[in-house]
Formats: structure tokens, sequence, C-alpha cells
């Protein structure tokens, strides 16, 4: 049986707990609001958009070339630009970016030299990426004379992804064990056998997440495109890289002229008519779900090259 | 340090560190180490947490080369060829590849059973299947594991209880047939009953291959070892067989830290 005392300090306690308790439902209100204004307004977008565009979207919308009559205007030469320009930036990003990660990582040694380097890759990230397309244009077009061709565009998106494909490389890199490479080492393992064998292998997940989220950037880029020249109307295909006759592949698609989606849409929404307007919200919704499909695969990756290594 | 045993009444000796300074650095952690290793034995290194006894340990596979900023003076020989392998002309693989290592966390590659047994054989270039399943098989009885994992070879390392992984590593540095192998506190990580099964097969190991163990846990250097060092501020304080040390010790240090008075 409790004692008089006990009781009334029993109860102080519980009426402190309730005033302290207060600013947890105050901050569940607020987050609450905060979390739904970011989400409706996304939500809002994409169903605006859809409802403009679904009724575009059919079979000839994806096998039409663009065209002065809205309804009869399609996005193949975009989303097979698309296509091109993000193999050549995947082709080219990729090994740059994780060889140079993963030397500053584990070959480089430890001073302000690479310190500096640290900070300006980490900063070269946030560049805006115009800044890139105008670097583009001098060293590409003009300097090494590519022209402006689905092989610059590529290169352009690449080394505007390249600082996020080395943080990622260097972050998936750090995130092995010690312990692990003293093993390797342990054993007689050279540097290249510790790196090869182990550090890159067990890394790999978290260089492709790295990855994919940084094409999932690249393909929306708009401004360092038309930098650099991109076409807004066209009308043809680059040449197909697969041939019939030997020698199979041909790269004469390379330094054809392209169009991208975002650029597409861009020519759409700034037309008059609004039948075009319709069009852009169409390729849009294609858009998204072009990047959603990328982002849903660095997902399934992660998930799948994780679940067999925990450390 | 008149007491400490002298390398002539200790028979065949594999390994000897003569006049041995270690640095971080600036920082001293090694001072003037004379420690001398028997062929075939087991030599326990014991001391409080700091001492310098995984720090005396990684020097005799070059770990410590993997890192900036260190520095070895002084000498540690490898019998029977009479080799100084700190010198700077010999390359740490080369003694990697001799003086195997076993570490305190089972640190297995996430690879499969199989895999982790035979990555020191293919960084020495062996790829012939047959040879390599010989191998395996021969390194996994030696680390009395073989019985436990002969039916799940592929699947993968993480799968094994924490006692399992460790005895996996134990065969992963046995499988190249090294000289000598090195512990840095094994069990430390494991619970009693896969710590005694460590300890057994350690036993069993110096028939075939020179040990040396870092361990903070005195009554498994007693339990094991034929030779015992206690080391103190990056000193080797006393230095004899494992009877003396633990019944008969010469030094004030000692007797204080085995009788459980400081560490």
């Amino acid at each position: 049986m409790p004692n008089q005392s006990t009781t009334q300090s029993v109860q102080a306690i519980r009426t402190m707990i309730v005033r302290h308790k207060r600013w947890d439902i105050i901050f569940s209100i607020v987050g609450l609001f905060a979390m739904l204004g970011g989400l409706l307004t996304l939500v809002a977008l994409i169903v605006g958009m859809a409802i403009d565009g679904l009724p575009r979207i059919s079979w000839n919308f994806f096998t039409s070339f663009p065209s002065r009559h809205a309804d009869k205007a399609g996005i193949l030469s975009a989303w097979v630009g698309t296509t091109l320009v993000m193999m050549v930036t995947v082709l080219s990003a990729v090994p740059l970016g994780v060889a140079a990660g993963i030397y500053l990582e584990e070959y480089a040694s430890k001073n302000w030299m690479t310190d500096l380097i640290e900070i300006n890759v980490t900063n070269l990230a946030g560049v805006p990426s115009i800044v890139y397309g105008l670097l583009a244009l001098g060293l590409f077009v003009y300097q090494l004379d590519f022209g402006q061709s689905v092989l610059t565009a590529g290169l352009t998106l690449a080394i505007l992804i390249l600082p996020i494909v080395i943080v990622a490389t260097r972050e998936a890199v750090r995130s092995i064990p010690g312990t692990i490479r003293e093993g390797a080492f342990a054993l007689g393992a050279t540097k290249w056998q510790t790196v090869s064998q182990h550090v890159l292998p067990y890394s790999t997940a978290g260089i492709l997440t790295g990855v994919i989220i940084a094409l999932s950037r690249a393909i929306g880029e708009t401004a360092p495109l038309i930098t650099i020249g991109a076409l807004t109307y066209i009308a043809f295909l680059p040449d197909s890289p697969f041939k019939g006759e030997f020698p199979y592949v041909s790269f004469d698609w390379l330094s054809s002229a392209f169009t991208v989606m975002p650029i597409q849409m861009f020519n759409w929404v700034s037309r008059p008519q609004e039948a075009f307007h319709y069009n852009a919200a169409a390729a849009g919704l294609v858009l998204i779900v072009m990047t959603l499909i990328m982002n849903a695969l660095a997902i399934y990756i992660r998930y799948h090259f994780r679940k067999r290594i925990k450390w | 340090m008149s007491e400490n045993i002298t390398a002539n009444a200790m028979g065949l000796l594999k390994s000897e560190a003569k006049s041995l300074n270690f640095y971080y650095g600036e920082y001293q952690a090694l001072k003037n180490i004379n420690l001398a290793v028997a062929e075939k034995r087991i030599t326990a290194l014991i001391g409080p947490s700091g001492c310098g006894k995984s720090t005396f340990l990684r020097c005799f596979n070059r770990m410590h080369d993997l890192y900036p900023g260190n520095r070895y003076d002084g000498e540690i020989m490898l019998y029977p060829d009479d080799v100084n392998i700190l010198h700077a002309k010999i390359d740490p693989i080369e003694v990697r590849m001799r003086i195997g290592m076993v570490f305190q966390k089972p640190n297995p590659f996430p690879k499969t059973v199989y895999e982790n047994v035979a990555y020191g054989l293919r960084v020495r270039g062996i790829s012939n299947r047959r040879k390599l399943d010989e191998k395996v098989e021969k390194a996994l009885r030696g680390a009395a594991l073989w019985n436990e994992v002969k039916d799940r070879l592929t699947s993968l390392a993480f799968n094994l209880s924490g006692g399992q992984q460790q005895r996996l590593c134990i065969a992963r540095a046995l499988a190249t047939d090294p000289e000598m192998m090195l512990f840095d506190e094994p069990t430390s990580a494991l619970d009693p009953i896969a710590t005694a099964s460590i300890e057994e097969l350690i036993a069993q190991l110096k028939e075939q291959v020179t040990i040396l163990i870092v361990t903070h846990n005195m009554q498994q250097a007693a339990r094991v070892s034929d030779y015992t060092a206690f080391m103190h501020m990056g000193e080797v304080v006393e230095f004899s067989d494992t009877n003396t040390i633990f019944t008969n010790p010469a030094q004030k240090r000692t007797e204080d830290y085995i009788t459980g008075r400081y560490g």
C-alpha cells in the first residue's frame, strides 16, 4: 500500500509527462503537413501530366517522327536519341569514374593533394549543368571537332556525371571493412589482386546504385545539350549500330545529329497550339517512367548484391 | 633481463626478433625487443591492452607496411634461410606467403566456403581443379572443419557460425602450407565452446607449423603455449617457458599481471 507522499509524487511525474508530450503531438501535426505539402505537389504534377498526356500515348506515338500536325507527331527520334546518348554516357563515365574513385581511395597516398582533389571532385558535382555545356562546346565541338553529334552529347553528359560516379565509387569502396583487405593481403595478395578480386566485387552494389542515380540525372538534362547544339526538330534516325553484313557493327551513329526526350518536350511546350502541349505531357510521362525504371533497377541491384554480403 | 630464457636453451629456432623497435609515426610502440620463436612450438604473447603485443605480432608478416608512417628498426630473422624479413629489399608479399595470419574477428571473404580456402592457392597461381580440391579438403581437415562443411562447400562463408568462420580462416591460412602462423587474439570474439575448439585445434597444429599467438586470456596462454612472453609498455618484460612464467615468474610486474593486480 503506497503512502500519501509517493502517490503525490507519482501524480506530479504523470502531469509532467503529459506536458512534455504536448510537443510530440505538435510536431507530429506540423511534420504531417510538411510531408503532405511535398508529396501532394508531386502527385498533382504527375496526375495532371497523366490526364493531359495519357490519351496521346499509343504505339504510333513511339514510332512516329515529330510533325507539324500535333496528332501525327511522335517521339521516335527523341527516345532513340536519348537511348544512344545514354549508351555513350555509360560507356565513358563508368570506366573512367570507377577507375578514378578506386585510384583515389586505394592507391593514391593520402596527402594535401588528394584532399584538394577530393574537395574539387565533390564541388564539381554541384556545378550547374549549363557550365558543362559550355565546356563541351569548346572542347568536343570546336577543339576535337566531334560535331553536334551523339558522341558529343554522350561525352558531355559523361563529364557531368563523372563526379557523382567518382564519389559513389569512393563511398562504396570505403565501406568495405579493412579486415577484409587485411585478410587478402595476409594471404600474399598484391594490391591489384586485393582490389580486383575483393574490393571491387564487394562494392559493385554501391557503385551501380550511384551510377544509376547519376544516369537518372543525366537523362533529364536539357541545358547542356542545347548548348552543344542538339536539334529540336529531327525527322530521321541515326545510322543503326548493328548491320546485317560484316563487320555487323557500325559507329556512324556516333557522328549523327540527334535530339533527346527533354528537348523534344521543350520544343512542344514552346509551341502556341494546345495540342502540342498534350504531346509534351505524354513525352514527360514517358520520361518519368524511364527514370522510374532506372531507379527500380538500382533498388533491385542493391538488394540482389547486398543480400549475400553482411559485414 | 638475464632471467629471460636464452635461445640456446630452446632447441631449433624458427624466427628471432633482434633489437626490434617499431614506430607509428613519432610514437615508439615497441622498444628493443629480443625474442626467439621455437620451431613447431607455440609461443604466446600476453600483456595488458595497449602493451604492443598485436603490434609486435603484425611485424612478422609486415602488416604495418600497408599503412603510411610506420617504421621498423632492427631485425626479425626467419630460419632456416637466415633472412631478415624486415629488410627493405624483402618484399612484404614474399613474407606473407611464408607466414600466415588469423585475425581477431573472423574475416571470411563474402565468397563460398570453398573459395575462401582456395583463395591463397589461387593467389599462388594454382587453378587446377583437382589440385585445389585436394588442398582445400586437406586444409579443412587440418582445421577440424571438414566434417561440418563437406556438404556445404558452395554455400556462403557467412552462413557458418562464428566459431566455424574462425576455423575457416585458419583453414584459409593453412591451405598454403605456411612455415609459421600468427594468431591475433583468435578467440576474443567467440563463445566459450567455440573458444575451446579453437584452442584444441591450435594445440594440434603445432605438429606441422610454428605458432605465435597473442592473447589477453592468461588461462589460454597457460593451456596451449610452450613459451610465453609477458609484454608491458612496448617491452618484453619476461620471456620463459610457460610453466615458469605462470608458476615462478622472475619479475614483479609479471607476477602482478598474472595474479590479476592489473591489466
